[in-house]
């Protein structure tokens, strides 16, 4: 059976954020699922953010703190009733506080699918560098 | 649901007051969920939202990550089955690992529809990583408006 392969994805309620700062516009906010790796040239982060649209995202780096922040267009009509509601939307927010340099200019940020998928390059100086001794 | 049917609660909008209630209510039939046997949410994923309007259901999940492709979507009488497979794509060799909170695997859903339905003009699509899908309504579930002759 398909257990072998892979497993059975479990539900997994979306996670509202209590409160990031102090809320100005009404509506729930809710916290992506990420995933964060690294490799020796870069950070590489990829969040689910369904329903967002790329105009509706912002992405700030500043002070080594990473800010993400998605708006999302309702996407039922006006005229539809609610039968069964088993999630919300929201807004998604997250925040992020990076120990590594980043070279500002070459962040790459993609959103396919729904999924947000962000290269954050490391700074030269910060690339590991082997310094083999020469011996005279 | 006979909360709105009987309070005709608004259905999109953020600013509503009965919202908060709304949820509340959600929240204490999560509680019960444990005991009673009949649980208001599957606890299947995905999660649906189920709406309805004069002449469609519509059917929505959120399933970021997935390709139409990999979904499955059958209609049998007014059971809808949902079936598919999230993959997540194995990053190259070395990479560190600082967190993994998102999730691969397989899922299959049904969810019967309340009323009967048309299943030749079923239209699904999938945008932005969610799913939704129309299903119109059979000519016998649509109500007809009645008009009063004086």
């Amino acid at each position: 059976m398909a257990d072998t392969q892979s497993k059975e994805l479990k539900v997994r309620e979306k996670q509202e954020v209590t409160s990031p700062a102090e809320q100005t516009s009404p509506g729930l906010v809710f916290t992506p699922a990420v995933d964060i790796f690294e490799t020796d040239k870069e950070i590489t982060l990829l969040a689910d953010m369904p329903g967002v649209k790329a105009g509706d995202l912002t992405i700030d780096l500043r002070d080594n703190t990473l800010t993400l922040s998605a708006d999302i267009a309702p996407v039922e009509n006006a005229e539809e009733d609610d039968i069964l509601v088993e999630y919300e939307t929201g807004r998604y927010y997250r925040q992020f506080t990076l120990g590594e340099l980043i070279n500002q200019e070459n962040i790459d940020a993609q959103l396919n699918h729904g999924v947000l998928r962000l290269a954050l390059p490391k700074v030269e100086k910060a690339t590991p560098k082997k310094i083999t001794v020469k011996t005279g | 649901m006979i909360y709105r049917r009987l309070f005709n609660v608004p259905t999109y909008t953020f600013r509503s007051p009965w919202e908060e209630l709304d949820r509340m209510r959600r929240q204490l039939i999560h509680m019960f969920e444990d005991s009673s046997q009949q649980p208001l949410s599957a606890g299947v994923f995905p999660l649906m939202n189920l709406t309805e309007d004069k002449d469609n259901y519509y059917v929505r999940a959120e399933l970021p990550g997935v390709i139409g492709e990999e979904l499955n979507i059958q209609v049998t009488g007014r059971n809808l089955t949902i079936s598919g497979e999230r993959k997540i794509a194995v990053e190259e060799e070395g990479a560190r690992y600082h967190r993994r909170e998102r999730e691969a695997g397989t899922f299959s859903r049904m969810i019967a529809l309340p009323g009967e339905v048309d299943s030749n003009t079923v239209e699904a699509s999938l945008e932005n990583g969610i799913l939704c899908i129309i299903v119109p309504k059979a000519e016998i579930a649509k109500p007809k408006q009645i008009t009063v002759k004086s």
